[in-house]
């Protein structure tokens, strides 16, 4: 299947459409929540979080024996909120630090959850098959009432992200100022952990427990290169995870033995690459493009100064010295000799140059005056 | 025991040594998630490493998967140095990328691979008997033994060599740089010990018991004690423990070696959690609420101090004036009485000589914060413990 058939059999195959929509939502609210989590530096808080959710989904089929994508999902939900708040406990309470907090609840619960799914395979009754599509995610599972669900708790995120909004900024940049301000810090702090909490258990099924993270992580990192305004990040970080969805379901369903999950996350790795490489402020490109111009316009005003250091000692400011005296100079090249030309500094004949009266006068006050008006 | 059995328990044993190691001084290093980074991003090498070898204990694969490991953590180090975003997040979106390429990889070729990804994050130590490995005809044990084995044994040979660089480095890098330990090496070093382990065992034990095997025993270990040599040998002695018990509860009910072990390592950090007798749980709150006690305490005999007024003195005014609840006062009171610095006479209070001197004693020191002083109050005062 190419692509222009997919799109056409997006609008008109029911499980092409779920499965579009529902990566869709589920990118925008993980990209909404993972804003938080990234500028709250709880960015691996995810990859703990989705790894915890394992036992839980687990204890809920041992207890229920059912296999609805809702009471699994509850049960998720309670053991990732169990591991975040142990891991809270960890931090504040001992003296091991986050990281190892987060490492040690990750793989612990990873490992309980692996203990109880092989030990449910080996029941003789049960219907277990699929328990493990958890694990690794299976888009194609999805059905139109997960994405409902998925819609709803969206539309739930928004809501209380739109009426906290004031709350989560002051909270997110400053802390203190905010308890003091008489905000209950707690409260806002569980609101927003436990709605992490939930995004990521929402992605289990599509993308599974161990590449979730990156779906939290990813949109907003990309995000935060283009803008510093909250609610841009927040509004963008939404955007991108969309689109990894969609486009990481195009690329995986119009090719064969291609599961869903990974390529979401390639996808969404690309618009990272994207941003850090092109965003205008921080990205790589235009910081080193800036570097270059940077380290260009010292080497100019270091010509100039050594231009006027030779000037000084003749009489006629403006008699003419050869190219080649620069020629062992750095700062020269014939772009920058060129520049100083048009700035009306220095003039060229042949292959002689001569300061011009501007341009000597320039040159004596580039250093006491610091000048910052000529680039 | 069967053989095979014996043999099982002494993998994951030499695993659990092995991965003690490094994982101490991650947890020491601050940089403990760095190993669940490893363990995940390794897989594309061993993917290419398995396309090329077509044996998953051979040494080409795992120099190969280890170098992918390495690969990651500079490419964690380079997104970290650009500035652009902070150090957990450039490992969150390192790992998952290169794990998402392993999958990828395996799933494109699922017809030629015999290789799941569960058998990657999961590892079956059930099977590690079965693969032996032949010298000249000659059965010498399972290929996993071995591997592991020269990995603990080069793990442990670097770890006496280096053991006092290690030490220096990772609690005081500038002391390390200025002595002439160059910090990158022993960095780098570590890191590539950690690949190393991650990759040996992954094939036994799977990636995430690497993980955990890693941070839990040297995290119970540290809860229990602050000396470097201690922690070592107790981080190997609760990972072995783990393995061996582990192995048994797996076998008991017939699940998942990996994961029994792993819940036994859980388990194992949650009684230290709780009882470790001065960093666990219950003991930080017990002197948590020993503290504010004392603090209330304080401030009581402060008060008495201050005013020689009867009605300021009542024991009723406790209540009222400083506003605390019932049961608080009177564990204040009884505190007080216990400690003869004060002495109750018709529901007036008043101090003793000693109560006297104590609350001099105690402004003293809180004015000057001077240590000398209170030596003799450290015994029965937690507060003055620092």
């Amino acid at each position: 299947m190419d692509i222009t058939e997919y799109i056409k059999l997006v609008f008109t195959d029911y499980t092409l459409r779920t499965i579009t929509l529902g990566t869709a939502i589920l990118g925008a609210v993980t990209g909404m929540l993972g804003s938080f989590a990234v500028l709250r530096k709880q960015s691996l808080l995810g990859d703990a979080i989705s790894h915890a959710a394992l036992p839980g989904i687990a204890i809920a089929f041992l207890i229920t024996g059912s296999k609805d994508s809702n009471t699994l999902l509850i049960g998720a939900l309670i053991s990732g909120l169990i591991g975040t708040f142990w891991i809270r406990g960890i931090v504040t309470k001992t003296h091991l630090k986050s990281d190892t907090a987060l490492g040690l609840i990750l793989s612990l619960f990873f490992g309980f959850g692996m203990l109880l799914l092989t030990f449910i395979q080996k029941q003789p009754d049960a219907n277990q098959a699929g328990l493990d599509k958890y694990l690794f995610g299976q888009a194609a599972t999805l059905v139109e009432s997960d994405v409902w669900l998925m819609a709803i708790v969206t539309g739930l995120c928004l809501i209380v992200m739109l009426t906290f909004w004031k709350e989560f900024k002051i909270l997110l940049f400053d802390a203190d100022y905010t308890k003091t301000l008489g905000f209950n810090t707690r409260f806002i702090d569980i609101l927003i952990t436990t709605f992490i909490v939930l995004a990521i258990v929402l992605g289990l099924q599509t993308v599974g427990v161990v590449l979730m993270s990156a779906m939290l992580l990813a949109p907003a990192a990309a995000a935060r290169q283009w803008t510093n305004s909250l609610s841009t990040m927040v509004f963008l970080a939404a955007i991108f995870g969309a689109f990894s969805g969609v486009f990481g379901t195009a690329i995986s369903a119009s090719q064969d033995n291609l599961s869903t999950g990974p390529v979401i996350v390639l996808v969404a790795g690309v618009f990272v690459m994207f941003s850090f490489i092109f965003s205008p402020n921080r990205g790589l490109l235009f910081k080193q493009i800036r570097f270059i111009k940077n380290r260009r316009d010292l080497e100019l005003h270091k010509t100039l100064a050594f231009m006027h250091h030779i000037a000084e000692t003749h009489e006629d400011i403006s008699h003419p010295h050869t190219i080649k005296l620069l020629n062992n100079f750095q700062g020269y090249t014939r772009s920058t000799l060129q520049k100083l030309v048009d700035k009306d500094y220095v003039q060229l004949d042949g292959n002689m140059w001569s300061l011009t009266k501007t341009g000597f006068e320039a040159a004596a006050n580039l250093y006491t005056k610091q000048s910052t008006e000529d680039e | 025991m069967s053989n095979a059995q014996l043999e099982i328990q002494l993998i994951a044993s030499l695993v659990a040594v092995a991965c003690a190691i490094p994982g101490t001084f991650l947890v020491l290093r601050k940089m403990a998630m760095i190993s669940d980074a490893i363990s995940h991003s390794i897989l594309p090498g061993i993917v290419v490493g398995f396309f090329i070898t077509q044996d998953l204990n051979s040494p080409l694969l795992i120099l190969l998967a280890a170098l992918t490991g390495i690969i990651t953590v500079v490419l964690v180090e380079y997104i970290q140095k650009t500035g652009l975003v902070k150090e957990d997040t450039a490992i969150g979106l390192v790992f998952p990328a290169l794990f998402s390429i392993g999958v990828i990889l395996i799933a494109k070729n699922a017809n030629d691979v015999h290789l799941d990804v569960d058998a990657v994050l999961l590892g079956e130590l059930a099977f590690a008997p079965f693969d032996r490995l032949l010298i000249a005809g000659i059965d010498v044990g399972p290929k996993s033994l071995w591997v592991v084995g020269t990995i603990l044994l080069i793990t442990l040979t670097l770890l006496i060599l280096f053991f006092k660089e290690l030490k220096v480095s990772t609690f005081d890098k500038g002391l390390a740089a200025s002595l002439g330990f160059s910090p990158a090496i022993i960095h780098y070093g570590l890191m590539s010990v950690a690949s190393v382990t991650t990759v040996g065992s992954f094939d036994a034990v799977g990636a995430i018991l690497v993980v955990a095997l890693m941070i839990a025993p040297a995290a119970a270990a540290y809860l229990l004690t602050t000396d470097l040599k201690k922690m070592l040998a107790l981080a190997i002695s609760f990972g072995i423990f783990s393995a061996i018990f582990g192995y048994w509860v797996a076998h008991w009910l017939d699940a998942s070696i990996a994961g029994s072990i792993t819940t036994v390592l859980g388990l194992v950090f949650l009684l230290v959690y709780l009882f470790a007798p001065s960093k666990g749980i219950i003991a930080v709150m017990y002197r948590e609420k020993q503290q504010r006690t004392e603090v209330s305490l304080l401030t009581f005999l402060l008060h008495l101090k201050n005013h020689d007024e009867l009605e300021e003195r009542h024991v009723n005014h406790l209540r009222e004036h400083i506003n605390w609840q019932k049961v608080r006062a009177k564990t204040v009171l009884d505190l007080a009485q216990k400690n003869n610095m004060i002495y109750i006479e018709k529901n007036i209070v008043s101090l003793t000589k000693k109560g006297d001197e104590f609350t001099s004693k105690a402004i003293d020191y809180i004015m000057t914060n001077e240590d000398a002083q209170i030596e003799d109050m450290k015994d029965d005062f937690f507060l003055f413990r620092g």
